[in-house]
């Protein structure tokens, strides 16, 4: 079954001549139609457009053409532009909206020669942690219907874990690739804050979010990231630091690697199946000739807080743009203001209407000093933390999510709850750093996959794909397959 | 009791750049409505802004020509508001950190509030911002047009120095002038590149404390804001003296029935909720960024008037010829510096030079307008005798760089008329000469023989015939008519071919008649 394949091996295959893009894309359309209708990972994708996309690369292939990514099916984030796709952050506000322009991370694919296809369903854009608050209905996990994927790359996580694409890209604004990731038993990496362009990403939090890829294994992740990365003088944010070969570094070498283990991150709310898998693996680092040394993020308790008001202030800016005049739906008034309250008030949802007004509120006049100023004290406070961490050690380890995949509905009265479940990821992005997630275990019954976090050094992601694809490369965990 | 005005002036500016702001769309005004446009500057989904250099440039080139200080760490901010002709919903400004700060301005004024003919006003700050869309209004619905959205604003904000309408007007040109000098901006106010908003309150004379501040919108003229001004003291100072209590609010101006009218009051004050933009990086000039941007600071228009004054001994007119033609005046000061007698300097540039190369350019332009065949252009010149202004492709307006002669000729022509050698008739023709066709004025008295006689004999000889062969104005003169003696004078010019020395003469001429 080509569509279950990782990207290096379909690409061996396709560069092989063993079989064509066209027959690739189409196992992943076939798997699409036969599970989506459960899993709904996609809100729509364009088959006739996909499969032309196929042919074009297998003309290439046919002439001798090489790239990296050639004739590789990835799928979307529906919050990433892709020229004359529907582009709609899972929100109704965009109405019939169609990107004209490509995303620069988008660019990098195609110009790898990637076929680009699909809108993968998410959290309205990006905000939550359950793909529960997509105005395009609820994307379920592949290892078990009646739980959530994670959030808020949800659709990201479960196609890639279901094999109805190769691979596919999320966002990550709090966790929102790690986690996902996580629960449905991917790899996914939030890279360096500047690794990748935001030129196209529609944003929730500007200076947390990062694009990121979710893959079968952490090989592709490596080849993946050395596709998306780069400056891009349209993101004044991206960085212009060389991009290295992530694949050279994925060598097995981590003999004497040190691992911090933050002893805040052994909280009450931990599940002792997650914990007992995140020990196992830890042990297995040991055994691989890693040493473990114990490290202190001192103001870890702060980081939610700190995230819901840095987050929530972008966002309500952010958000401002979706108004109805240039694009998107409308529903009209008898003025601008009638205008803009009847079509935000239809348009978005409720998870996305709360952190508007939380964000509006911590920047209001007479409030920014105690909520907004103070909160970006505290973001420096948490980096200095993970930089003060680095100094000693070469990744952090920590479980990804507190829990495995929760029920459908389970959290979704309880918004803290469900904020809560972001907690080891969240100080992640307050940092800048970079971080990965990968498989590293089950739970029992259900069986549901267990994920393991590392965290890298700004711009050690040669670090952290380093150490994943050890652990990888002695665990089966990444090999087992949901029943869907 | 006695009140005065105390104002404060928001100017925005629309810079010249060649793209907006955060993109790389066409900075143009007058295209069709919606075609400078891009996802960026339309506000699109996941677009970012990208700053545009220059416009920082700019902003900060004004922020040396306003006396300001260049701090080291500037930033933008998010304000945010909701109006359709905003595409983002938020304008990108500078805050609390802008790129320069502190400064003052000083121009010619002699009102109220002046000190030895001159206005200074201090500058709070000019900052850089984004320009927003314009709305135009139809029956049933309204429309946006784009173009504008994103253009490089920069906000010039005054302290409270300005104590009457007519010093607020002569603040403006002032700003206005050093704009347009430095090529920051073309300040059309037709074309909405400069846009004004005021903030007045009055005080009793002689208390220091500010009245309650009202700023005043929607003028759209420079003498808009002086109506505007004016008619907004009196209105407040009724207002005081009827005993009412002021409140600060923001009042639209309207033009055609010449009052203000209250818009909102501090109550119902927007909260922009500023934030710095989290898509930008913060400014921090180089020392090498800096150094470029100061060499571009020219020589402000009042200080080059006052130079040319004090430096050449120039009539304020000159000196304003000069300051109005930059390069003209530039050409003056680069032969005046080697003059004993700048004056005569600047008399010929101004009134020969200036008048003969406009003449020259107005019949130039003509034959362009005709769309002359390069052939006829060479027949016609040397039909005309024209050697300058014929390029080899073609007629070509002509600057000074395209002048035939050395600048130093002029200076030797300036000389040979001090020293007497030539008349100043004989002058205008050496200058017609030298500029047709570059030869040295010495050169051309010599080949013309147009060196001035102040052989007293020769002279007494064309006198004694001049005498003999007009009776009638010699009798006229000695019967006491003086100015007979003109036409006595007229014929021995002619009968020395214009170039008897005139003042010797006379001389003769009176001695002669008396004796």
């Amino acid at each position: 079954m080509l569509n279950q394949l990782t990207i290096s091996k379909l690409a061996a295959k396709l560069a092989g001549r063993e079989v064509s893009a066209r027959e690739a894309m189409q196992s992943c359309l076939d798997q699409i139609e036969r599970v989506d209708g459960n899993i709904h990972a996609f809100i729509s994708h364009d088959a006739a457009d996909a499969l032309a996309q196929a042919d074009a690369a297998d003309k290439d292939i046919s002439a001798g053409v090489q790239k990296p990514l050639l004739g590789i099916p990835i799928a979307i984030k529906d919050v990433l532009a892709v020229k004359n796709q529907p582009l709609n952050c899972g929100s109704k506000i965009l109405g019939k909206f169609i990107s004209p322009y490509d995303a620069a991370a988008i660019e990098k694919l195609k110009s790898a020669g990637a076929i680009v296809f699909g809108r993968l369903n998410m959290d309205e854009f990006a905000m939550g942690s359950s793909t529960e608050n997509s105005a395009f209905g609820v994307t379920r996990n592949p290892w078990d219907t009646m739980r959530i994927p994670g959030g808020s790359s949800g659709g990201s996580a479960a196609a890639v874990a279901a094999d109805e694409c190769i691979a596919s890209l999320g966002t990550d604004t709090g966790g929102s690739i790690r986690q996902p990731a996580a629960l449905c038993g991917c790899v996914g990496l939030k890279p360096t804050y500047g690794r990748i362009s935001r030129y196209g990403l529609v944003a929730f939090a500007s200076s947390l979010d990062q694009i990121g890829p979710f893959t079968k294994d952490v090989h592709d992740s490596a080849t993946l990231l050395g596709v998306l990365s780069g400056v891009d003088l349209r993101d004044s944010t991206s960085v212009p630091q060389p991009v290295p070969n992530y694949i050279a570094a994925l060598d097995g070498k981590i003999k004497g690697l040190k691992l911090g283990l933050p002893k805040e991150y052994m909280i009450g709310g931990l599940d002792a199946e997650v914990k007992a898998a995140v020990d196992a693996a830890v042990k297995k680092f040991q055994n691989l000739g890693a040493e473990i040394v114990e490290i202190s993020l001192p103001h870890t308790d702060y980081a939610v807080a700190t995230y819901y008001i840095i987050a929530t202030a972008e966002a309500s800016a952010n958000l401002a743009r979706f108004d109805g005049i240039r694009y998107g739906a409308r529903i009209d008034g008898n003025d601008p203001t009638e205008l803009y309250s009847r079509t935000r008030g239809a348009g978005f949802g409720a998870e996305v209407k709360r952190r508007i007004i939380l964000g509006t509120y911590v920047l209001s006049s007479g409030y920014y000093d105690a909520y907004y100023l103070r909160a970006q004290k505290v973001r420096t406070l948490i980096r200095n933390d993970f930089l003060r961490a680095f100094e000693t050690v070469d990744a952090i380890v920590t479980p990804t999510s507190p829990t495995a995949a929760f029920k459908i509905g389970e959290k979704s009265n309880d918004p803290l709850q469900m904020y809560l479940s972001d907690i080891f990821t969240i100080s992640c992005n307050l940092a800048g750093i970079c971080g990965i997630s990968i498989p590293c275990g089950f739970t029992k019954s259900p069986k549901l996959p267990i994920g393991l976090q590392l965290l890298g050094k700004p711009f050690g992601e040669e670090m952290l794909l380093k150490a994943a694809h050890a652990y990888e490369q002695n665990t089966l965990w990444h090999q087992e397959k949901p029943p869907v | 009791m006695e009140y005065e005005a105390v104002i404060g002036l928001e100017t925005h500016v629309q810079l010249k750049t060649k793209s907006k702001m955060w993109c790389g769309c066409a900075n143009q005004y007058g295209s069709e409505p919606n075609t400078n446009v891009c996802p960026v500057c339309l506000g699109m989904p996941g677009v970012l802004p990208v700053p545009n250099d220059e416009a920082l440039r700019l902003t900060v080139l004004t922020g040396y020509l306003l006396n300001c200080e260049i701090p080291r760490f500037a930033k933008f901010d998010r304000k945010s508001y909701f109006y359709p002709d905003a595409p983002k919903n938020y304008q990108l400004t500078q805050y609390d950190k802008p790129s320069t700060q502190n400064g003052f301005v000083e121009f010619e004024f002699a009102g109220a509030g002046s000190t030895n003919g001159m206005g200074r006003v201090r500058i709070t700050r000019a900052h850089l911002e984004e320009d927003v869309g314009k709305l135009t209004h139809f029956d049933r619905n309204s429309g946006v047009d784009f173009n504008r959205a994103g253009v490089p604003l920069m906000e010039i904000v005054s302290e409270p120095d300005i104590t009457s309408a007519d010093m607020a007007y002569e603040y403006l040109n002032a700003l206005k002038d050093i704009l347009i000098y430095s090529n920051v901006s073309d300040c059309d106010m037709e074309k909405g590149m400069v846009r004004c908003d005021v903030n007045i309150s009055v005080r009793p004379v002689g208390t220091k404390e500010l009245g309650a501040k009202i700023e005043i919108k929607n003028m759209n003229s420079f003498s808009g804001v002086r109506r505007a001004a004016e008619y907004e003291i009196a209105r407040q100072i009724a207002a005081v003296k009827r005993g009412e209590k002021l409140i600060q609010s923001t009042r639209r101006w309207d033009d055609e029935a010449g009052i203000t009218d209250e818009m909102r009051t501090k109550e119902h004050a927007h909260d922009y909720r500023y934030f710095p933009d989290p898509d930008l990086m913060p400014l921090a000039p180089t020392d090498a960024w800096l150094a470029e941007v100061k060499s571009r600071v020219v020589e402000l228009p009042l200080a080059r008037k006052q130079r040319f004054m004090r430096e050449y001994q120039l009539p304020p007119p000159d000196a304003e010829t000069f300051v109005n033609d930059v390069p003209l005046g530039n050409y003056f000061e680069g032969v005046a510096k080697q003059s004993k007698n700048p004056k005569a300097v600047a008399n010929w540039v101004i009134n020969n030079l200036r008048a003969k190369l406009t003449e020259r350019n107005d019949f130039i332009a003509k034959q362009i307008a005709e769309d002359t065949q390069f052939g006829e252009n060479v027949k016609l010149a040397a039909n005309e005798s024209l050697s300058i202004g014929v390029a080899a492709g073609g007629w070509k307006l002509l600057t000074l760089s395209d002048l035939l002669f050395q600048p130093k000729a002029l200076l030797e022509l300036v000389g040979l008329v001090e020293a007497k050698t030539i008349s100043s008739a004989a002058a205008q023709q050496v200058f017609s000469e030298m500029f047709e066709t570059g030869k040295s004025p010495a050169t051309i008295v010599q080949e013309k023989g147009l060196a001035q006689v102040s052989d007293t004999g020769a002279i007494e000889k064309f006198c004694d015939e001049a005498i003999a062969a007009n009776p009638n104005p010699v009798t006229d003169y000695k019967a006491g008519k003086l100015a007979a003696l003109n036409s006595l004078k007229g014929h021995v010019m002619k009968l020395s071919k214009g170039k008897a020395n005139p003042a010797l003469v006379g001389e003769i001429l009176e001695r002669k008649l008396k004796g």
